[in-house]
């Protein structure tokens, strides 16, 4: 099942990139840039689409209006200095308020048009003042809002992803050593587990670390009010970690260790384990050289998947754990209609994936030899 | 059939296949049981209702399974009405109108005092106003005078603890605590046994009636408990199940079955058919989903139909299509395809009776491991806010305990009941998908 996509992480074609007298560095390179110039296409056209369902062809625009008119009516209704004008002239005044606030933000061109400035705002991440949020330091700036916010985000995904790879590739090793064992029995039966997503599994933490057992916190990202040395900052932090990245642990653990016990598995049963196995080599080397290399394409792939799935679950888990990182951002925006902070927040995910699937890419054009060497897409 | 009977015969090598199997089963008989007996506009009017289909129940309370695990046992919630037991009331003639006498018993054995107690009188037929007495009887014999007061208008309704010269008849303490007390302890005492409450009516109209309702608010209601609209969890609870159902089985088996063919299309055709859908898949492999679901349930609606039309179309152009398309290359490349094409079958010929039944075995484990996940993404996005607006689901009683705080506030089983569920139904299909992968995938067989 893994091995069908093993071919580029996403689609890339090693096939495409043999050239005689090439060096592999120079191969390595140029499998990079394809990759990067194909996802910075297919960055543009997603944040397109984004933009089109963001602005609902135009429905947005409606109740941004009723909503401009309706506060300059209250504005002009309520001032005292305009009280005593006559009715038209004052209706006037009105229809030049609005005006001028719709042009101010934009709205009196055609949606065609605003749609293709606002892509290219969006892509360069300059899309000017929220209309509503504002970020922690009183700015009206989306990107100050959007990168405000990344940090916790990257904090809180980064570490979980690590602390999953590094778990789960170490845990699936040691079982496919242990095959038919009990534990290995009990990671098989385990797996299903991880159907649930990691919010789900942070309710019960929450439940009973925060709530019965009263050791950890609710949520959160600092204790409040922080802390102002910042030793004590960064333990708060550490301690607010604990359950959000268990939570994303657990979600995601058990169908890992599965998959990558079975990788191993499959590959430690290739003709050339038992030739080097015949050779007398040690079983580490073994592990390391025979085993874990032809591996590791593999289990980036189903890895990369794996984290891109997680990132996208960001806006729920980061709100049941009132994480102020990005997800929750997206979804206070949604709330607030919030237009240029969703389009930011989602553009930003949209980066975020991007450059996960690159840095990815990446990776597996150094571990896989196919890539390196120029060879023939194989396998099948 | 063969074939099949080999299957059925792996099959039972799993007895965890066996088991998700019964469960599924047993689901969905529920989940049909559950339409059949209360249909659609019954739940949503149950659900939605407010004040005057819920009155009787109390404010969020656990269900009464809890006081199984309680040494201090909480009291139950005791609705008596004479509407439901005619038999009890007794008339007495009495000059123009009637006395009717009703003796209403209360059972309390609980450790702790009840929520609220309270009466309706649902009045008919009356021009004048008839006029009521209440005593209350403790087991050991003494009666309380609780009021008497005439019953102005077609519906009266007495709070217990709201009346000021029964508080000072039970020195200072709440109705509910007073009434049920051992007399003169000192932090109150419960005081176990049958107590009565002894209703007397006295109409001044011949044709006057008087139908009385006692409710005794207590801490557990139900086997499910209530939320804080006083609504019963067990319709939400029951009809979450076949909207999960339905939702994770549509959209598992509409991803999966139009990835397929989208692939195998893709794969026939080749040229910039087999480019087009490549690019796009790599185009929403960068889109963010959730994101992007958030946005529609909040702009366009937050119907279950729309949200499940757009997780389909987000989620056919994922991984699976590069998997299927990877097979179906191969297979495309096999002889008996080139049989196919030297008696002259066309392309869609081949495509449908040729080329899908070939990924069948790969598409059945996925449909199936697929269908948890789309269950749990309902309940992320009812958890999110984004819930259908009129049904009932699993995600919109966690959302609500979780907007009420039922996490701070200790009020686990508003959480948990639903997360179980959640938690059970997503099992049953993964772990016979999981099964199913085991049989079905060759390269899986014997690790």
């Amino acid at each position: 099942m893994a091995q069908e996509a093993q071919a580029g992480v996403f689609g890339a074609r090693p096939e495409s990139l043999r050239k005689k007298g090439e060096s592999s560095f120079g191969r390595v390179v140029r499998y990079v840039s394809i990759r990067l110039v194909t996802l910075f296409i297919t960055v543009v056209i997603g944040v397109y689409l984004t933009i089109l369902i963001a602005n609902m062809g135009g429905y947005v625009d409606q109740i941004k209006k009723g909503e401009i008119r309706e506060a300059v009516q209250m504005r002009v209704l309520t001032d005292q200095a305009l009280r005593n004008l006559p009715a038209d002239a004052r209706a006037k005044r009105i229809e030049d308020l609005v005006r001028l606030e719709e042009k101010r933000l934009g709205l009196d061109q055609p949606f065609l048009v605003r749609s293709f400035r606002f892509l290219r705002s969006a892509l360069t991440l300059s899309l000017g003042r929220s209309l509503q949020m504002s970020s922690d330091s009183g700015s009206r700036q989306v990107r100050l809002i959007i990168l405000e916010r990344l940090p916790a985000t990257l904090l809180l995904f980064g570490t979980a992803d690590l602390t999953l790879f590094f778990v789960s590739l170490f845990l699936g090793l040691s079982l496919s050593r242990r095959y038919g064992s009990f534990l290995d029995k009990l990671s098989v039966a385990l797996s299903p587990l991880s159907s649930a997503p990691g919010w789900f599994y942070g309710i019960f933490l929450i439940v009973l670390f925060a709530g019965v057992l009263k050791v950890l916190p609710f949520g959160g990202m600092v204790d409040i009010p922080p802390p102002s040395n910042p030793v004590d900052y960064a333990l708060s932090v550490l301690r607010h970690l604990i359950l959000p990245v268990t939570a994303i642990t657990l979600s995601s653990i058990f169908l890992s260790v599965y998959s990558n016990r079975t990788f191993f598995l499959i590959y430690s049963s290739e003709d050339y384990v038992d030739m080097a196995k015949a050779k007398g080599l040690q079983d580490r080397e073994i592990e390391r050289r025979y085993i874990l290399r032809p591996t590791l394409p593999t289990i980036i792939t189903s890895f990369a998947l794996l984290l891109i799935s997680l990132w996208t679950g960001a806006p729920i888990f980061e709100t049941v754990f009132n994480w102020p990182g990005l997800g929750r951002t997206i979804y206070q925006a949604v709330g607030l209609f919030d237009t240029p902070v969703i389009v930011a927040s989602t553009v930003l995910f949209a980066y975020l994936l991007a450059i996960t699937v690159f840095l990815l890419d990446f990776i597996y054009a150094l571990v896989d030899p196919r890539v390196k060497i120029g060879g023939q897409e194989g396998g099948q | 059939m063969n074939s099949l009977k080999r299957t059925w015969n792996e099959f039972r090598q799993y007895p965890s296949a066996i088991i998700s199997l019964i469960v599924i089963f047993i689901l969905l008989v529920a989940s049909i049981w559950v339409v059949y007996a209360i249909p659609y506009k019954e739940a949503v009017r149950l659900w939605r209702g407010g004040e005057d289909v819920w009155y009787r129940l109390p404010k969020i309370v656990p269900p009464k399974w809890i006081n199984w695990f309680r040494t201090k046992k909480l009291p139950d919630t005791i609705i008596f009405s004479t509407l439901e037991n005619p038999e009890t009331k007794i008339y007495e003639p009495s000059g123009d109108g009637r006395r009717i006498k009703i003796e209403i018993p209360i059972e309390f054995n609980s450790d702790e005092y009840p929520q609220e107690l309270s009466m309706y009188f649902f009045i008919s037929n009356a021009e004048k106003a008839p006029f009521v007495s209440l005593r209350w009887v403790t087991p050991d014999e003494r009666e309380i005078r609780i009021a008497d007061f005439g019953l102005q208008g077609a519906k009266v309704n007495f709070r217990f603890a709201q009346d000021s010269k029964l508080r000072q008849r039970l020195k200072g303490l709440d109705a509910e605590i007073g009434l049920y007390s051992v007399p003169q302890s000192d932090p109150p005492q419960p005081l176990k046994g049958d107590y009565q409450l002894k209703v007397e009516i006295v109409t001044f109209d011949p044709n006057a009636d008087v139908e009385v309702e006692f409710i005794q608010y207590g801490k557990v209601y139900g086997w499910f408990g209530t939320d804080h609209m006083r609504r019963d969890l067990k319709v939400g609870l029951l009809w979450g199940l076949p909207v999960a159902m339905a939702f994770g089985l549509i959209a598992s088996l509409g991803t999966s079955v139009l990835a397929m063919i989208i692939a195998a299309v893709g794969a026939w055709y080749r040229g910039w058919v087999d480019d087009l859908i490549q690019r796009v898949t790599e185009i929403n492999l960068v889109l963010p989903f959730l994101p992007i679901l958030i946005m529609v349930g909040t702009f366009y609606s937050r119907s279950i139909f729309v949200i499940l039309g757009v997780t389909i179309l987000l989620s056919i152009f994922g991984g699976a299509i590069k998997n299927y398309r990877a097979i179906f290359l191969q297979v495309r490349e096999m002889p008996y395809i080139e049989a196919a094409r030297a008696y002259n079958a066309g392309d869609g010929r081949i495509i449908i009776r040729y080329l899908l039944p070939r990924i069948i075995p790969l598409l059945i484990p996925a449909l199936v491991t697929g269908i948890p996940s789309y269950v749990f993404l309902e309940a992320s996005l009812a958890v999110l806010g984004l819930g259908d607006p009129v049904l009932p689901t699993w995600g919109k009683i966690i959302q609500d305990a979780e907007f009420n705080g039922a996490l701070y506030k200790g009020m686990y089983y508003w959480v948990l009941q639903p997360s179980a569920l959640l938690m059970i139904t997503g099992l049953a299909f993964a772990v016979l998908g999981f099964s199913l992968d085991r049989i079905f995938n060759p390269r899986l067989r014997g690790v």
